[in-house]
């Protein structure tokens, strides 16, 4: 690991001021950053270590919604009593991320913030890669790509993103708050991850000034059926090969509301609006469920090693939905 | 940070390099440091590649060590202060050797600063069993073949035991079927497995891991 300047920031505003003067990374849990350093990915000229920031509470809203710190441990985000019994998709999702150890480390702030596991960008001995370094090509497009892109990608990226939070935030349309010494902003959790376009270097919409202070959930109508599901290349820490967020407010066996968002699949949580069409206003039929897990990927376009990513993803779709009207 | 922390880190630095500047990486308490004025965090600006002085609290004893920000908290128990019980596998968060008990929550160490860990309660598998009496989790590893050539062993025993901790709080896994229902969650082997599964054994010896914990689950509560 390269050298660095370390600065331990006792309050928020240390924190920004490191941040404005650049080249700056905030330290979080470290398993994301510190193993992207080691491999030489990451080279940021100082390390502001936010971990003792006032940022790792959970406090009730107003509108009955929760504010979730940016420094609340994965493993006690889905401990939380009140995220277990009123958002147990965002539970699922959290323990089904990574190891019990890496989610005692890992953070809200940088699980949102974590990057690609696509080989060719994680391993700088491959010289193209757009998202590493702007304008070198992208490997995986010619070259192996089953854990890549079908839904999303351009010409420029194929990686996907690799988080199971914020698959599950993004289906309960969770808000991330941020600060920076020019103020705060509330950037949707569906807005909030990009597209790569032309520019994968930047996964988000954050700022290299702005802190991530807290995530919000809304008050959700969807505890009562719903079901995250991640299918994987062995039954546990392991990433997803595809993941499904399927939330659903159910009127007898009527749909009123749902959100379907895939995971490993796009550049970033995919929110699959044509299988939510699918699928309010009918019942929950087995026609109902094809054809919302045909719509989950409508539009799609896989790679050479990938195409089982869409019959996956349809198939995974229809489980989760029927598994979460269930619960 | 305040004043007055301020002025007793001054103080504690320019103490522990009088004390060890030369001498180089390991200073034991209680010799070169006295922990009673001393601060709980010795370092919070470094400049790259200077040498800080951090504090790290193992099993129980004061460490003043003399590090760069960039070492690992894996590589300052192992290379600095001397504790290689605790082991390095892949050194990226993949495997689990290097399963420390920080606070008493169970963290991969090579994926850790040492700098950042100052004023934490550290435990590796050299604090288990402080007076030589095995530890619960130990003693069924070892009645249960719990493994073949013993590399992740230390991994596996501290995760164990912070494992059965968190279960004892009725904490979900991926393994809990319903993560709404209230009380105890039964450790069936299933969820042993799920919640083992951070630390990974390339001799295979799961199923007398799974046992071991079986065991230890049972017999301490
Ligand atoms: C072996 C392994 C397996 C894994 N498996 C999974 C998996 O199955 N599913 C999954 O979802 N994840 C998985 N992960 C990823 C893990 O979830 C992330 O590494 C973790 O969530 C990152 O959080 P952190 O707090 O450690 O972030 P850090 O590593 O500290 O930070 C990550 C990035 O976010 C920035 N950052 C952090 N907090 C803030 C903030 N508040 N404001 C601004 N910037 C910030 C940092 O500067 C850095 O750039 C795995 C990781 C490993 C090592
Ligand atoms: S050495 Fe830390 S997880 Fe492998
Ligand atoms: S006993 Fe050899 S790796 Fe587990």
């Amino acid at each position: 690991m390269r050298a660095f300047d370390y600065v331990r920031a006792e309050r928020i505003d240390d924190a920004l001021t490191a941040l404005a003067e650049g080249n700056t990374r905030c330290l979080a849990g470290g398993t994301n950053l510190l193993d992207l350093m080691k491999g030489d990915v990451e080279q940021p000229a100082r390390l502001v270590d936010i971990t003792h920031l006032p940022l790792a509470g959970i406090e009730p809203l107003p509108d009955g919604g929760l504010r979730i710190g940016a420094l609340v441990p994965n493993s006690d985000l889905a401990n939380d009593r009140r995220i277990r019994e009123r958002y147990p998709l965002l539970a699922q999702a959290l323990v089904s991320g990574a190891s019990p150890q890496l989610r005692n480390m890992a953070t809200v702030g940088g699980n949102l913030l974590q990057r690609t596991r696509c080989h060719y960008f994680v391993d700088v001995g491959f010289d193209a890669c757009n998202k590493r370094k702007p304008g070198s090509g992208c490997t995986a497009l010619e070259g192996p790509n089953r854990i890549h892109a079908i839904l999303g990608a351009s010409n420029r990226c194929i990686a996907v993103h690799p988080s199971d939070m914020c698959v599950a935030l993004a289906a309960l349309d969770a808000v991330v708050e941020t600060q920076s010494r020019g103020g705060a902003r509330r950037i949707a959790m569906h807005d909030f991850h990009r597209l790569p376009g032309t520019t994968p270097q930047r996964d988000t919409e954050l700022r290299h000034d702005e802190l991530v202070t807290a995530v919000t959930l809304p008050p959700s109508p969807f505890a009562e059926h719903s079901r995250y599901l991640k299918v994987r290349d062995r039954a546990s820490y392991a990433f997803a090969l595809v993941s499904v967020a399927a939330a659903l407010d159910l009127d007898g066996d009527r749909v009123r509301d749902a959100r379907i968002v895939l995971g490993g699949v796009a550049h970033k949580p995919w929110r699959a609006r044509d299988a939510e069409h699918a699928l309010v206003g009918h019942a929950l039929d087995d026609a109902t469920l094809s054809a919302a897990g045909a719509a989950a990927t409508h539009g799609a376009r896989p790679y050479h090693d990938n195409a089982f990513k869409v019959t996956l993803a349809q198939r995974a779709v229809v489980r989760a939905i029927r598994e979460g009207a269930r619960t | 940070m305040d004043a007055n922390r301020l002025t007793a880190e001054g103080h504690a630095r320019r103490r522990f390099l009088l004390g060890t500047a030369s001498l180089g990486v390991v200073a034991h308490t209680p010799s070169l440091f006295a922990a009673e004025d001393a601060p709980l965090v010795a370092s919070a600006h470094v400049e790259r590649g200077a040498l800080a002085p951090v504090r790290l609290q193992v099993n129980g004893r004061d460490y003043m060590l003399s590090l760069e920000p960039r070492v690992t908290l894996l590589d300052a128990l192992r290379e600095y202060i001397g504790l290689t019980g605790t082991k390095k596998g892949c050194d990226r968060g993949q495997c689990g050797a290097c399963t420390v008990l920080v606070n008493d929550r169970r963290i991969n160490a090579c994926l850790a600063l040492a700098i950042a860990h100052q004023g934490d309660r550290i435990r590796t598998v050299e604090g288990l069993a402080p007076h030589g009496a095995l530890h619960a989790v130990q003693a069924a590893f070892v009645e249960r073949d719990g493994f073949q050539c013993g590399y992740c062993t230390p991994g596996q025993i501290c995760s164990a035991v912070a494992m059965l901790q968190e279960a004892r709080s009725d904490t979900i896994s991926a393994a809990t079927q319903d993560v709404r229902q209230r009380g105890p969650i039964a450790l069936t082997d299933a969820e042993i497995r799920e919640r083992m599964s951070g630390n990974l054994c390339r001799c295979g010896a799961y199923v007398g891991i799974v046992a071991a914990v079986r065991d230890a689950a049972t017999r301490s509560t």
